[in-house]
């Protein structure tokens, strides 16, 4: 389980249940975390078709099969939601 | 000087530890023994008090063996398929041994008595430490009763495996004491309405009308109005099993039971009626 930091892009390999169980690959930049123990989460943004797509995952849930970390972005916040404005947020700087 | 400072302790000790008497008179003892009495008192009419005792032993008649636990506190659990799943954690400290077995000869009714958590043997009266040494157990603080509808298989100084009793997607009833609040209002303890808080109302947490004028003349027993909440013991009935965990002695059960953590709780089988209980 990797450290998982706002502003890091990562691509991970998740199980969906309600798409039969297929593992499914997502690319996009931490924008969130919130530390509650066992049930932190964090938060993924990236862009599917144009359009940005936000989904939250539980750190430890078992879906996550996968999580390799790509690049680390230089972030001066805690919480990136001004990324929301912005229209590419894999292709900034 | 040292029969003083005995006496002192003595004395101490039911402010400090009120369940130490209270777990002997109990509701589950307390409710069993009357019956009895009334056996005893009206000699003459033999029919009736037998028919009254038929009915406690169905009103409080457990599903099976149960076990008391100390509640840990709560987390979420991930099931395998990655469902998220809040219990509670249950713990099992040293106990939970029998200590008496009674039966329909003996005391009129079918029950096993279950100690719980080990104590010096100094803490406990020595009456309760007589009653635990004719079984042969060791001194614990909490005495509890499950009455059965057979009590085979039971013997004085049996322990109570947790994972003998109750497996994993189990339903169970668990029982304890709930948070005390305090005098609270009603809006809180009974889910009062309130009323409008601005537009020039006097009527903002009250209580509303509490019955009719003259034709009662009085207001109703059982009217629900502001008072002590919580406190009191509340079964939470249905709850699953979860996981047990053999290693860390633990057992998690789904959803929130009575209490905060460090609670006693007494676990035992869901009541269903028609399916483990008799349709009476």
């Amino acid at each position: 389980m990797p450290n998982i930091k706002p502003g890091y892009i990562v691509r991970m390999k998740v199980e969906v249940p309600e798409n039969k169980r297929r593992l499914s690959t997502l690319e996009g930049i931490v924008i969130a975390r919130r530390n509650a123990g066992l049930n932190s989460t964090f938060r993924i943004r990236r862009l599917v078709a144009g359009v940005g797509i936000e989904s939250l995952f539980p750190l430890y849930s078992p879906n996550i099969k996968e999580i390799k970390v790509l690049d680390k972005r230089k972030v001066r916040r805690a919480k990136l939601y001004y990324l929301r404005e912005r229209l590419n947020p894999l292709k900034r700087k | 000087m040292g029969m003083l400072s005995t006496l002192s302790i003595g004395h101490c000790r039911p402010p400090s530890s009120p369940s130490l008497p209270s777990s002997l008179s109990s509701s589950f003892l307390l409710r069993p023994t009357a019956p009895r009495l009334s056996l005893r008192i009206p000699a003459a009419p033999r029919q009736r008090p037998a028919a009254r005792r038929g009915l406690a032993v169905t009103m409080s008649m457990e599903a099976g063996i149960g076990v008391m636990g100390t509640k840990l506190g709560m987390m979420s659990y991930f099931e395998p398929n990655g469902t998220v799943v809040p219990v509670t954690v249950v713990g099992f400290r040293e106990g939970n041994i029998v200590t008496q077995v009674k039966t329909q000869a003996t005391d009129g009714y079918d029950a096993v008595q279950v100690a719980y958590r080990r104590v010096r043997d100094r803490k406990l009266t020595k009456p309760e430490l007589g009653h635990l040494q004719k079984a042969g157990a060791i001194p614990m603080r909490h005495l509890q009763e499950f009455r059965l509808q057979s009590v085979e298989g039971f013997e004085p100084n049996q322990r109570l495996v947790v994972d003998e009793v109750f497996k994993e997607g189990d339903l169970v009833d668990v029982s304890g004491t709930t948070i005390g609040k305090g005098f609270q209002g009603g809006i809180k303890r009974h889910h009062f309405k309130r009323g409008l808080m601005t537009h020039g109302s006097k009527s903002h947490r009250q209580l509303g009308s509490i019955g009719a004028g003259t034709t009662p003349g009085r207001v109703y027993k059982g009217k629900k109005m502001p008072g002590r909440m919580g406190g009191t013991k509340r079964k939470i009935r249905k709850l699953k099993i979860v996981k047990i965990d053999r290693d860390l002695n633990v057992v998690m059960i789904k959803g929130a039971v009575p209490g905060k953590p460090g609670n006693l709780l007494r676990i035992a089988p869901a009541k269903i009626v028609g399916k483990n209980i008799p349709k009476s």
